[in-house]
């Protein structure tokens, strides 16, 4: 069993495993079930400042995409920050965070963008025992409105502002949750980074609207006749806030920074898949949602396996997979593969034929007792039919070894990488210069 | 045991009212509205879909599966009755494991198909349940065809007809239309009065004009069809029954299963249908499954099916047989019927076991029985008709006969097998020929 013991900065968890800042960590009764259930950490739901609470609407409050089988693949939520008093979670933190001592327990802020506010309200997270905060600059809905969360994620002057502010009044390690609302997720990062953060955690929710109610002409979740965009996480997100965590990961400037990984993380392997792009450890929410809080029990199980079999360990794991992210130019353009169908595993359904000969490059033969081959001599190595065909592996891209010719073009493949910046064709290569 | 189940001869009432009626229920329920998304989305939406091409109306099935799985069942239907106006029936009887599902590529794979056929049903009983007929006849053409057998063949053909603006008389020699999918098969696969049902939903496209009760032959004459009539459809099924052969084939207790089976269909109390307590049903195809699986419900004992040859070369699918075995159907195979035995009524049947060429063995054995079905093919009957081709009525590809302005289909017509898809399209592809000819 490997270790799994997680310290992300300075705050040690069993395992690597938070609850994000959300419905599931509400309040005390959910909490401890979490940690019951073998969760690492949990991100208390965001707390606003003192006095009277904010309020929620009283009809749905998420909207969701599924696949198969009702399979929910995406969540959309417009509720707030918690409605319930300052006072009540600070006091149910305490209580939690004292008889739950090897667990991570971190408060998530959202308070007006006023000095004042925030010196308020830190001493008295400090006083529950916390062992950090989390400044919620990322909800895109409600909020927003009221110029917090992503009002705030979206500039990063307030970011860098907010961020030193609780530097100054607290002794608490400071994350700084980032919205995904913006174009370059790695300013607002760099604005966390100079405002003295400890780390980042991305992403929050994206901005959405699930579906629209073709009776009522309204959009999902409908409150009387009415919808107003909301908050989208779960499985969908995950390719994005990957894209997301390994921009910030390989930036030189920010080379070091500390991520939690949030969007989408639903079994043990979009967990390490995150930890590899760079996140420390990971936070997950609509997984609990969706299947309650014992899917940590296969996050763990799974991950453990994983790190026994490649005989690493979880530090190793980490941003592993960083150097790898490469700008486009910086690809091979020597490197040359074809599609390949096993004939063994073929059901002969034809979906690869249809997408290559209706919308790609025409590389796919259909012979009269559906034996489906792919034409070298057309194949520019797309990978849609893999992507499209429902039996896995059954397609595979091979790669062709130096010295062969590739039918396609005519040309012998290089064994030397070379890629676009030298490439002939481009009027800004060196090559081309000469 | 109940007593009941132990008294020989054929007797009504074996089993109670409410177990027989529970084994009559729908063989394959309807699918609910999410079973059906689930089943929806099984579906790869191949291309040039080898379960299309398997079926014989050519069912567009990838487009209206996937119009199921995207909630418009109703589209579906539309899809589905456009080529098979039959198709909440033969969403019932097809044997989808020999065609369209046989094919599935996840059958393939898997060795589990979409569910094409509950699929189909789930399709074509959602917009049979909003009475809705989806088509609308054409402008009058004022030609009259006479469409002879109110069958899955005349049927479909009677309604392609109407839809194209001909008027239409549909004759049938039963007291109600339907053919086999009313008198013919299992009733669990036809339940709460379907067959009826699709029939009066059917003609809903107007212009079909139905006279039961009138046989070729009998009350018309094909010569006075075609003197009256623009063009005739022959789609008459195949009315007479093979018999054994045998000595004793005339006792009492020794009858067709396509009678048994029809009395069966008509039964408005099932637990006042007499069945014997050992039934011993002769053949190897559906009708032969079909009446021993019933016989069994209705609570018979001891029920064999006994057929000539190796199991591999009956004609009811490997389904079919698994259905009937697990139902408590035993299967003899390689033996052939050489004497019905009894005083007066059938007290034994004795066989004699075959090899593959059935070539007689004189290896005999004798199963007690107090009722003997023969499911061993059926027979057209009639004369005056058109030309034939061994046994049955001599067509080409579009159901034109020997007879100028008069087309066959369905089981008496020569080509397709004997099944209701079959039927109905060969009946459609005659109306369509029946009016290239009668507008060309």
């Amino acid at each position: 069993m490997a270790d799994l013991t997680s310290n992300f900065i300075g705050i040690k968890s069993p395992n690597p495993f938070w609850l994000a800042s959300a419905p599931p960590t509400d309040k005390e009764y959910n909490v401890r079930r979490a940690f019951e259930a073998g969760w690492g950490g949990v991100v208390w739901k965001t707390l606003g400042e003192q006095g009277p609470p904010v309020v929620n609407v009283n009809g749905p409050r998420y909207g969701a995409i599924w696949g198969a089988d009702r399979r929910l693949l995406g969540l959309n939520n417009i509720e707030l920050i918690t409605d319930r008093p300052l006072e009540v979670n600070l006091r149910e933190m305490k209580s939690v965070k004292r008889d739950y001592p090897d667990r991570a327990l971190i408060a998530s802020i959202m308070v007006p963008c006023t000095e004042e506010a925030w010196k308020a309200i830190l001493p008295l997270v400090e006083e529950t025992g916390a062992d950090g905060v989390e400044l919620n600059f990322g909800c895109p809905h409600g909020m927003s409105e009221r110029g917090m969360g992503s009002a705030v994620g979206q500039v990063p002057e307030y970011i860098e502002m907010v961020t030193r502010w609780v530097k100054q009044y607290t002794r608490m390690p400071c994350i700084v949750k980032l919205t995904p609302n913006i174009t370059d997720i790695r300013k607002p990062a760099m604005a966390a980074h100079a405002g003295g953060a400890d780390a980042v955690s991305l992403i929050n929710t994206i901005n959405s609207i699930t579906s629209v109610d073709l009776d009522l002409f309204a959009p999902e979740p409908t409150i009387d006749g009415k919808g107003a965009h909301g908050g989208y996480c779960g499985p969908a997100v995950k390719p994005i806030a990957l894209n997301m965590v390994s921009e910030i990961a390989r930036s030189p400037e920010m080379r070091g920074l500390p991520i939690s990984g949030i969007g989408g993380v639903t079994t043990w392997k979009d967990a390490a898949e995150f930890m590899a792009l760079g996140a420390g450890n990971v936070q997950v929410c609509t997984a609990a949602m969706t299947y309650g809080f014992k899917i940590v029990q296969e996050m763990i199980s799974g991950l453990s396996q994983y790190l026994d079999e490649k005989e690493i360990s979880l530090s190793d794991l980490v941003g592993r997979a960083v150097p790898n992210v490469s700008d486009w130019q910086h690809l091979n353009l020597n490197y040359v593969s074809k599609a390949k169908i096993d004939q063994e595993l073929c059901i002969s359904c034809g979906r690869c034929y249809a997408a290559c000969e209706d919308t790609s490059h025409q590389a796919i033969d259909m012979s009269e007792d559906r034996v489906f081959t792919v034409k070298d001599d057309e194949c520019v190595a797309c990978n849609l039919c893999v992507n499209v065909c429902p039996v896995e592996d059954c397609i595979t891209m091979e790669q062709m070894a130096p010295g062969a010719v590739d039918p396609r073009t005519g040309k012998v493949v290089e064994a030397v990488p070379a890629d676009w910046t030298t490439h002939p064709n481009n009027p800004m290569s060196a090559t081309a210069a000469e | 045991m109940d007593p009941k189940a132990l008294v020989p001869g054929i007797k009504p009432g074996r089993m109670d009212k409410a177990a027989i009626e529970a084994g009559f229920g729908d063989l394959h329920p309807a699918l609910d509205d999410h079973e059906a998304l689930v089943a929806a989305d099984r579906c790869y939406f191949c291309h040039d879909a080898p379960c299309q091409t398997a079926c014989p109306t050519e069912i567009d099935i990838p487009l209206f599966i996937r119009q199921i799985a995207t909630g418009t069942p109703e589209a579906a239907a539309r899809t589905i009755l456009s080529q098979n106006i039959l198709g909440g029936m033969c969403a019932r009887v097809c044997p989808t494991e020999t065609l369209c599902e046989e094919v599935c590529v996840r059958e393939v794979a898997e060795g589990k198909p979409v569910e094409i056929g509950r699929l189909q049903r789930y399709a074509t009983d959602t917009l049979m349940a909003q009475n809705v007929h989806p088509f609308e006849r054409d402008a009058a053409t004022g030609k009259r065809v006479a469409v002879v057998g109110a069958g899955p063949a005349g049927l479909a053909c009677a309604h392609r007809l109407a839809m194209m603006g001909h008027d239409v008389v549909l004759m049938d020699a039963r007291p109600k239309p339907g053919g086999l999918n009313e008198y013919g098969i299992a009733a669990y696969k036809s339940t709460e009065d379907f067959a009826a049902r699709e029939v009066a939903w059917l003609m809903q496209i107007g212009g079909i004009e139905l006279q039961s009760g009138v046989a070729l032959g009998r009350d018309v004459t094909l010569e006075a069809l075609k003197a009256e009539y623009d063009a005739v459809f022959l789609g008459l099924g195949l009315g007479g029954v093979n018999a054994l052969g045998v000595d004793g084939d005339d006792r009492e207790g020794v009858a067709d299963a396509v009678s048994f089976i029809a009395d069966l269909r008509q039964a408005s109390d099932l637990s006042a249908l007499p069945v014997g307590r050992d039934v011993v049903v002769i053949g190897g195809g559906m009708t032969a499954v079909d009446a021993a699986v019933q016989s069994k419900l209705l609570g018979a004992l001891n029920v064999t099916i006994v057929y000539r040859r190796s199991q591999e070369r009956m004609a009811a699918s490997v389904y079919e047989q698994e259905l009937a075995q697990s139902k408590g159907v035993r299967i003899i195979c390689n033996a052939s019927p050489v004497a019905v035995h009894g005083n007066g009524a059938v007290r034994e049947i004795e066989f004699e076991f075959t090899d593959d060429a059935l070539a007689p063995t004189g290896e005999r054995f004798r199963l007690p029985a107090d009722q003997v079905f023969r499911a061993i093919g059926q027979t057209l009957t009639g004369e005056g008709l058109p030309e034939l081709d061994g046994r049955k009525i001599a067509v080409d590809g579009t159901g034109r006969t020997s007879l100028d302005g008069v087309w066959a289909g369905g089981d008496c017509a020569s080509g397709g097998d004997d099944l209701t898809v079959t039927a109905v399209a060969e009946g459609r592809d005659a109306a369509e020929d029946i009016h290239m000819s009668l507008m060309g």
